[in-house]
């Protein structure tokens, strides 16, 4: 087996996988109705590409598991997406500061990805990125919206952004999967993403009258390690949830 | 038996709504880019519109059920997904019966997946009841994947816009 592109396809699907899962969340409870069906479509949307990325990761797998067992029946330790997606709701602010700065991210690397040498990684990744471009325009217009918005909008936004980003280094930190991957030319060096990330997170930042936090805030090292499968507390909450009718039912069909 | 010619196949599928949008059949919206024959199989390749679209299942159902009443005895469907589905792909025939049914027809080429700035123009989108552009964009997301949500100045009613993709 290529555990490597396995580890690495796993990666892409976890982290849409859980952010989907978070983002289903808010289904009945958004602020404005828009709002409920934005964030319902964007977490159908992340569903989607999860499957695809889950169901390629089981056929080079080759042990026989397809999306639903990777989906729902592993534990935390195999679960290997990046710790920002993980991190709680909170307010609408903190959802929108983890939305924003994942859907940045997420689109420079399926840029850069709809350019691999694996064919079937860039057909995943062309597909994705023309729905991508859509979030991240939302998730911008809205950061700028509850950013330059009343005072109270303003500080929660800020407090949302600066808590959030100190998850955002992971984002950026390659190791020694990321690294084949790009030397095989499937996938890119994460580090190469973090400058256009930043150009476009300080252009919004800037227009919704946001502070860009401390650069160093990002890099602690208790603040990553999900892509490696150290998580943090909340993703077992998560799983417990999102895995319970599966493990409680085996071979339950729709 | 002779099969049934790849047109004539095609034309089969015309009749196959798509389940959210009864009035666009899925060769009108460029789902289906393929039909041949592998034996006595015949091969329909679809492609999926959005990645998380539930209506892709029930497609490949629907396409099965209405090549069996056409008496094809063995049917597969196959999924491609690249090159990725675009609304360049809806016909124009499908463009009009999504207007009449009161949803605007994409105002656009494909989306533009090479910058993310906020500064980029939005399409002149025309009010499908009215015909009025003096059109507002409330929402990119709507009760689908596919549509945006719009309001008409003019006529003061909301209406669905079936996003360029």
């Amino acid at each position: 087996m290529d555990k490597a592109l396995f580890d690495y396809l796993l990666r892409l699907g976890d982290g849409n996988l859980v952010l989907a899962q978070r983002l289903i969340a808010w289904t009945g409870h958004g602020p404005i109705l828009e709002e409920d069906l934005a964030l319902t479509n964007t977490a159908l949307d992340l569903l989607g590409q999860a499957r695809m990325w889950l169901t390629l990761a089981g056929e080079v797998e080759g042990a026989g598991r397809d999306e639903d067992a990777l989906a729902y029946l592993r534990d935390a330790p195999q679960f290997l997406n990046p710790l920002l997606v993980e991190r709680p709701n909170g307010n609408y602010a903190d959802t929108m500061a983890r939305q924003f700065f994942y859907d940045v991210w997420h689109y420079f690397l399926l840029q850069r990805l709809a350019q691999s040498s694996d064919e079937r990684v860039a057909a995943i990744a062309a597909k994705s990125i023309k729905e991508v471009a859509y979030h991240v325009r939302r998730s911008s217009d809205l950061v700028v919206r509850l950013g330059d918005g009343t005072d109270e909008s303003h500080a929660r936004m800020q407090a949302a952004v600066d808590d959030a980003w100190r998850f955002t280094g992971e984002l950026f930190t390659d190791d020694d999967v990321d690294r084949e991957m790009a030397g095989r030319g499937i996938g890119c060096e994460l580090g190469s993403l973090r400058e256009p990330w930043l150009v476009h997170v300080r252009e919004v930042l800037d227009e919704a009258t946001l502070r860009l936090p401390d650069e160093t805030q990002a890099f602690h090292a208790a603040q990553r390690g999900g892509r490696q499968g150290r998580h943090t507390e909340d993703l077992g909450y998560l799983l417990a949830e999102m895995q319970h009718l599966p493990r409680a039912y085996p071979g339950a069909t729709w | 038996m002779p099969h049934a010619s790849t047109g004539e196949v095609m034309h089969w599928l015309e009749a196959v709504p798509d389940p959210e949008i009864p009035v666009l059949s899925v060769v009108d919206l460029g789902v289906v880019r393929e039909v041949g024959w592998d034996g006595d199989t015949c091969v329909v390749t679809i492609t999926p519109t959005y990645s998380g679209c539930p209506a892709m299942r029930e497609i490949s159902q629907d396409i099965a059920r209405t090549l069996a009443g056409h008496g094809v005895p063995q049917v597969r469907v196959e999924t491609r997904l690249a090159p990725a589905w675009t609304t360049d792909w809806m016909s124009e025939r499908g463009r009009q019966a999504l207007t009449r049914y009161g949803i605007a027809a994409p105002a656009e080429r494909a989306i533009d997946v090479s910058g993310i700035s906020r500064r980029i123009a939005r399409p002149a989108v025309a009010c499908p009841h009215c015909g009025s552009a003096d059109t507002r964009l409330v929402s990119n997301f709507s009760s689908t994947s596919c549509k945006a949500l719009y309001r008409c100045s003019a006529c003061r009613e909301p209406f669905d816009y079936f996003k360029t993709h």
